[in-house]
């Protein structure tokens, strides 16, 4: 049943893009644009999100947006803010909502500069642990030993063997109000991180982890599932940092241990076959440890197995 | 039709494509068992399920079958079948 | 009312930018280019210019910065230099395909490696290829004017494209020159504030940047080389607009000295020219019918004025401050290409000189008028280009 004209009217990212059938990046868009309400520009360089709802004639984007380049997100958005504060229109607000591999990577000088600067932008990372739309090249957000196809687990390689470039720290180092990790399968969670971060002005930034059936490998109704067992396990601790000093921690209500998150995913399929690699496991396993130390996640002494 | 200067593109115009057609599954929402909780149409990516006409009903022109509807539904209301071509 | 002082080149630019009222200003600092934002700066922390003023962490930055505020409908500016430009081209490129009418000035200097910081042209002329207007002044005075004419094509409906003064590093940016500037309200007058055609807004969503496939892309691709076409006539139509207001007329997109009855014609751009032009007087002087070719603009490149001037010429002496590495300078090429299979077309000698800051003076310029005359009258025209002044002695085996 067609039902083009009876899209709710007040739904800014409406259907017919072309992500993946059961996106987590689409997803965690509709709730970041239900929390910021539509008096906003946003910009998103170069990736899937970009890919997935731009072909000429066809966008899903019920606010103004623009697509200008893979490494420039943060830096239009730096001018886009400028106009308007001249144009006395900075009521609008400007996000750039860009993936792993523009934020962490190509995109960091210009990430880096505009924190620098103060620019008043809110950067919204929706990160799917690689490039995804060129096929799953490794970013620095990959997580440890990860499999993707410029960093394959091999012979003499497990995957990548660097952990994650901790991002939201070195945004944090910039001295800006408003840090936060948020993940898509905690919708509330993220709405509220965004309609926090929207009460400041300046630069803000937002990590947002959207798991990715495609490129992680798993069944596309389990993204929201892989979503809760990255947070529940400490991997994916989610946090807020305000002016550089961490202020609030999620607790996890259920942990459990990283090998639920890992056995589920074809990306760490490699850690389990042919043969069990416990020194990566335990290593993995050692990293969620830390985190949950780290940030106090721990509700009380449930230890994994 | 013309082209558009600097191929700009006007906002929503995703509604003219019709995603469904790559769907493999098909959800089935079981009226019966459906609570109306709302959890099927904030989980899914694609906006294509919801409540419209007074009841939870999955819009076949977008959905794509990726079955987040029916994993996250806590009372079980929706079916996955196997698409019909 | 006309106003006049002797000023940096640099600050001619300043004053000219600062007249047009830019909401947005962006820029990395790069020799010789620094004078002009430095200025700008001191004006917007004086409040003498209402701005705002990003600094950026790099050229790409600076481009994408004036690309945002214009997308957002501001009036926006930039400039840059040699390896900056280079930085900004993939930025220039995308903002030419997506229209958007920012003015930024070249200030030209030569290219890495080795590094100089000395003056040629091929940083801007690497850019030809992007989509952004080139216009390219001989003096500190043409260079003020061209900031004017520039906004004002730019943001023409029939033009929307990024559009760049160039001007020598050094030779203009830091020398004094005695030059006019308008009073505030004759540039307002010349160049209303922006009304762009086409900008982000909330109560009309649109999205841009679109990806194009090959059942879009050759026609999107045209429209760029339609409004470049289009450009010529607008760009025409400014310079005399201006020259309503100041009296002084350069003579359109194509500067035509002393070329009416000339059997040798020189093309050149840039401050070159004005050497040139002593070079064509002292010529006349002893009784030789030489004339000069400026080129004013480049970009689009103005064959049809081109063959105008040059058809009744029998020889033209091309001075290409540039080269494209294994062919040759890019006004040769692009002069060839038009003048190729037209019936009385004159033979065209390519010469490369100034490159990195080599000295082109009165008697380099007439050397290689003496030579292209040599290559005809020896009916041995040469295909490959004449480096003018190059020390063989230095060269490895």
């Amino acid at each position: 049943m067609r039902s083009k004209k009876k899209q709710k009217s007040q739904e800014l990212f409406v259907s017919g893009h072309r992500a993946c059938p059961g996106c987590g990046m689409a997803l965690a868009v509709r709730h970041i644009l239900r929390a910021t309400g539509r008096e906003v520009m946003v910009v998103t360089p170069t990736g899937c999100l970009e890919t997935f709802t731009s072909p000429y004639g066809y966008s899903p984007w019920r606010v103004p947006w623009v697509h200008h380049l893979f490494e420039n997100g943060p830096s239009i958005a730096s001018g886009i803010a400028a106009a308007l504060r001249m144009q006395k229109r900075d009521r609008i607000r400007v996000l750039v909502i860009a993936g792993d591999g523009a934020t962490f990577d190509i995109g960091f000088g210009a990430l880096s500069g505009m924190l620098e600067r103060g620019d008043d932008v809110l950067y919204i990372c929706v990160d799917n642990g690689a490039y995804m739309n060129t096929g799953g090249q490794r970013s620095g957000a990959t997580p440890l030993y990860a499999s993707t196809t410029t960093d394959p687990p091999g012979k003499l390689s497990p995957g990548k063997v660097q952990e994650r470039k901790d991002l939201p720290w070195i945004v944090a180092a910039h001295n800006v109000p408003y840090v936060a990790t948020a993940s898509v399968a905690f919708l509330a969670d993220l709405r509220d991180k965004v309609k926090r971060a929207m009460s400041f002005r300046g630069p803000r930034y937002i990590e947002v982890d959207t798991p990715c059936p495609s490129g992680w490998g798993f069944p596309s109704e389990l993204s929201m599932e892989v979503g809760r067992r990255g947070v529940n396990c400490g991997l994916i601790p989610l946090l807020e940092i305000c002016n550089g000093s961490l202020s609030k921690v999620h607790k996890i209500s259920k942990r459990i241990p990283v090998e639920d998150y890992l056995r589920i995913q074809g990306r760490f399929r490699h850690l389990f076959e042919p043969r069990r690699e416990q020194g990566e496991l335990n290593r993995l396993q050692g990293l969620a440890d830390e985190k949950i130390k780290t940030y106090g996640l721990s509700r009380g002494a449930d230890e994994p197995s | 039709m013309k082209i558009s200067i600097g191929a700009v593109v006007g906002g929503g115009s995703s509604l003219d494509y019709q995603t469904g057609t790559w769907r493999d599954r098909r959800p089935v929402v079981k009226q019966e068992n459906c609570k109306a909780c709302g959890i099927c149409e904030e989980v899914c990516p694609d906006g294509a399920v919801g409540p419209r006409d007074g009841i939870f009903q999955v819009d076949y022109f977008f959905c794509k079958g990726c079955g987040l509807c029916a994993r996250e539904c806590p009372a079980q209301a929706i079916e996955l079948l196997p698409e019909e071509k | 009312m006309r106003l006049e002082e002797v000023m940096e080149g640099s600050e001619a630019v300043a004053l000219a930018v600062k007249a047009c009222r830019p909401q947005v200003i962006s820029a990395f600092p790069i020799s010789p280019q620094t004078h002009i934002v430095e200025r700008l700066a001191r004006m917007v922390s004086d409040g003498d210019l209402h701005a705002e003023y990003v600094r950026v962490e790099s050229e790409f930055s600076a481009a994408s910065v004036v690309s945002g505020a214009s997308l957002a409908g501001s009036r926006a500016y930039t400039a840059s230099s040699s390896q900056g430009l280079l930085l900004m081209s993939e930025v220039l490129y995308a903002s030419a395909g997506m229209r958007l009418p920012f003015v930024m000035t070249g200030v030209n200097r030569t290219v890495s490696a080795p590094i100089s910081i000395q003056v040629d042209h091929q940083d801007t002329v690497s850019l030809r290829d992007c989509g952004v207007i080139q216009m390219y002044v001989e003096s500190c005075q043409e260079a003020y004017d061209a900031h004017l004419v520039a906004f004002k094509v730019a943001e023409d409906p029939r033009v929307l494209l990024p559009t760049m003064v160039c001007m020598d590093g050094w030779i203009l940016t830091h020398s004094y020159e005695r030059v006019s500037f308008l009073a505030q309200q004759d540039v307002d007058l010349f160049l209303p504030p922006f009304k762009p055609v086409n900008y982000l807004d909330v109560d009309n969503p649109q999205s841009w940047g679109s990806y194009a496939d090959e059942d879009v892309l050759m026609e999107f691709k045209y429209s760029v080389q339609q409004a470049m076409v289009r450009a010529k006539g607008v760009i025409k139509e400014a310079w005399e607009g201006l020259a309503r207001l100041t009296g002084r007329d350069y003579g359109g997109l194509v500067e035509g000295y002393r070329t009416q009855d000339a059997d040798l014609i020189l093309v050149a751009m840039g401050s070159m020219a004005g050497t040139a032009k002593e070079a064509v007087d002292k010529a006349r002087r002893a009784g030789d019918k030489l004339g000069l070719a400026r080129i004013r603009c480049y970009r689009p490149f103005p064959h049809e004025e081109l063959w105008e001037i040059l058809k009744a010429a029998e020889v033209v002496a091309v001075m290409d401050a540039n080269f494209s590495m294994g062919s040759e300078g890019a006004l040769a090429l692009d002069l060839k290409a038009k003048l190729y299979g037209r019936p009385g077309a004159p033979v065209v000698i390519p010469f490369v000189a100034g490159l990195g800051g080599r000295e082109v003076g009165i008697e380099t310029v007439l050397e290689m008028v003496h030579r292209a005359r040599e290559c005809v009258k020896k009916a041995d025209l040469p295909l490959e280009a004449n480096w003018m002044g190059l020390n063989e002695a230095l060269l490895p085996d």
